[in-house]
């Protein structure tokens, strides 16, 4: 499923709305959770999962290139963690 | 400070012009057409910000820590998320020599 098609789907549960809403809502919601993570601040969705940051140490790298070493600067990923209903609801049937 | 779906839901209201509980609705569908879609064994990609995937797990071996008792670990099916070069773009410059936790 891509972003189109999950604005589709919404625009369809929502036939009340105009379809422009159902795009500004996905492009508001996805804005503010890339956001919140670029400021620190860690996102909790119940049922769902929660995004963080991860941290990665300074480290010496190589350019593969040339071969020669490269320093590359701490910094911090995202990270996801399904939560239970997410979970259970991916997963084969017991 | 977290960011929640009441959070979210404040911002349709606010910006997409949603009443209340529009706003609470279309946030609640946003993540469960996400749920359904990997449900159904098919991946999310939003564009600028990240995809989710599925990954099938085999069987493993593995061990109950209390007991040391060996039980093995059944086959599953998890999501993964990777974001994507924009979202780690924005991280990393937000981020670029400050300390913070997460």
């Amino acid at each position: 499923m891509t972003k189109s098609e999950l604005i589709n789907k919404l625009a369809a549960r929502y036939p009340q709305l105009v379809a422009k809403d159902a795009e500004l809502a996905v492009k508001t919601v996805l804005e503010a959770m890339a956001e919140s993570l670029a400021q620190g601040e860690r996102i909790e969705i119940r049922g769902f999962g929660s995004f963080s940051l991860n941290y990665r140490p300074p480290r010496v790298g190589r350019n593969p290139k040339t071969g020669g070493k490269v320093s590359v600067p701490e910094k911090y990923v995202p990270h996801f963690k399904a939560g239970k209903e997410l979970r259970e609801r991916v997963d084969y049937p017991e | 400070m977290t960011l929640t779906k009441a959070e979210l839901a404040d911002m349709l209201f606010e910006h997409v012009g949603l009443n209340k509980r529009e706003a609470k609705d279309m946030v609640e569908s946003f993540f469960e057409e996400i749920r359904i879609a990997l449900e159904s064994g098919d991946g999310v990609k939003l564009s600028g910000f990240g995809n989710f995937e599925l990954r099938d797990k085999p069987q493993r071996p593995g061990r109950n820590p209390k007991t040391g008792e060996e039980i093995p670990i059944t086959a599953r099916r998890v999501v993964t998320f990777h974001a994507s070069q924009k979202l780690k773009a924005l991280v990393e410059e937000s981020y670029a020599g400050n300390s913070v936790q997460s």
